[in-house]
């Protein structure tokens, strides 16, 4: 472990809190590495607002874990804090950008699990969950339409654009099926009304995805192979990359403060 | 009501009404209470606790409407004030007054249709031209300068403008 980690005692409600919370941090910064990079400016402030969104997401479910844990953390110590293996977030979400098309795709593929997921939660037995959920659930509306309509023009649009979109299609979605995943640790919260049960949100996943794929004249992917290990800790290289640039500050001068 | 109740209820007006004037930094024609932002307002013991909500998750406003609120408050003699965030219900463009609207209007922003709804993708969206009221516009860009609005032109005047989203 890092000089200066932390390490969470992780009970069932904390650990879905903080998977939640490090899915939506993970891809709110990967979205936040386009800045100034998008192919045009609209798009550029469009990857940054929906980062926005989304590490506004996270820092009220980290918040709502310092709340629960009690152990005198604030929302940054979890951030920057954590070590790799500490991180529950999907491996969808901390695969590199790659080209636009790509960092479209996994934007589409995320939007349209988690818009239906939020509008469940917002039903939660746990009213904190269920403020965050309603709350970040129009936000990910607007993503999901935002997301659908580039995956249109690229999938339906010139020959290189279609050509890049599949191919990204068809690296991403191995990484979809964790999104349905439940481990014991879940099931427990989902038994008791705080979780939401993934498996009934299935259908409104394919249906979205096929809806949009088809339109776009891109072949959705026929289930397959998945890979798993991202809600437990076990992540892709690229995971540990990404946090040496988010964490730097704080590991370099820690307690740093402006 | 006792002498008691009646001062601490026009304490909790006269907070409102100095805390509700407080305007949002990123728009400054609309004030907190006219987009709907100040939640509530409670005077128990003689403590001032003021309620406010997030438009967006992730909006970067909110820190600096707290402080400006504790300010405002100071300067009117009603402090000290706790300011807390509340979220739920959540915030919706439903809650914007409709002074606020016109204020938009007339700061040169369309503001968000009534009634939350949802567009499919590439769905249409009636919004008329802040400048010239012509509903022959389109939009440029889905995100625009801050996360509630969004960029559109008008046809007809050829002006480009900022919509308020529908939230």
């Amino acid at each position: 472990m890092g000089i200066g980690s932390i390490c969470v005692a992780e009970t069932p409600l904390l650990r879905f809190i903080l998977r939640r919370a490090d899915d939506a941090l993970i891809l709110g910064h990967r979205l936040s590495e386009w800045c100034g990079h998008a192919p045009m400016m609209e798009e550029d402030m469009a990857l940054a607002n929906m980062g926005l969104d989304l590490i506004g997401q996270a820092r009220l479910l980290y918040a709502y874990a310092a709340e629960v844990e009690a152990a005198g953390r604030d929302e940054d110590a979890y951030a920057y804090l954590r070590d790799v293996r500490g991180y529950g977030n999907l491996l969808l979400l901390e695969q590199p950008n790659g080209d636009f098309a790509r960092t479209m795709l996994r934007q589409f593929l995320y939007s349209a699990f988690i818009d239906p997921y939020w509008r469940a939660l917002a039903g939660s037995a746990d009213a904190t969950l269920a403020a965050i959920a309603a709350k970040a659930e129009k936000e990910s509306a607007y993503h999901l339409r935002h997301a659908a309509e580039w995956v249109l023009r690229l999938g339906d649009g010139t020959a290189e654009s279609h050509v890049r979109a599949q191919t990204a299609v068809d690296e991403l979605w191995p990484f979809t099926g964790e999104m349905f995943e439940v481990d014991a640790s879940e099931r427990g919260l989902i038994d008791a009304g705080v979780g939401v049960d993934p498996e009934p949100l299935r259908r409104t996943f394919h249906e979205t995805v096929s809806r949009v794929l088809v339109q776009a004249t891109l072949t959705t992917p026929q289930g397959g192979w998945m890979q798993k290990g991202g809600r437990n800790g076990y992540h892709s290289e690229h995971l540990g990359h990404l946090l040496s640039e988010l964490q730097y500050m704080q590991r370099a001068f820690p307690g740093a403060i402006w | 009501m006792s002498d008691d109740a009646r001062l601490r209820e026009k304490l909790r007006e006269e907070v409102r009404r100095v805390a509700g004037a407080v305007v949002d930094p990123e728009i400054p024609v609309l004030s907190i209470a006219d987009l709907g932002v100040l939640r509530d307002v409670t005077v128990e013991d003689g403590c001032i606790e003021v309620a406010i909500t997030p438009t967006y998750s992730g909006c970067p406003a909110m820190n600096m409407i707290a402080v400006e609120i504790e300010a405002a408050l100071a300067n009117a003699g009603l402090g000290p004030a706790k300011v807390k965030t509340v979220l739920s219900p959540a915030w919706t463009t439903d809650w914007m007054t409709d002074d606020g609207r016109r204020k938009l209007k007339e700061y040169g922003i369309a503001p968000p249709p009534k009634g939350t709804h949802r567009r499919l993708p590439f769905g249409k969206e009636l919004v008329a031209c802040p400048r010239c009221g012509a509903t022959d516009t389109s939009p440029i860009a889905a995100f625009g300068s801050t996360s509630c609005k969004a960029l559109w032109r008008c046809s007809s005047c050829r002006e480009p403008f900022d919509h308020f989203k529908c939230h």
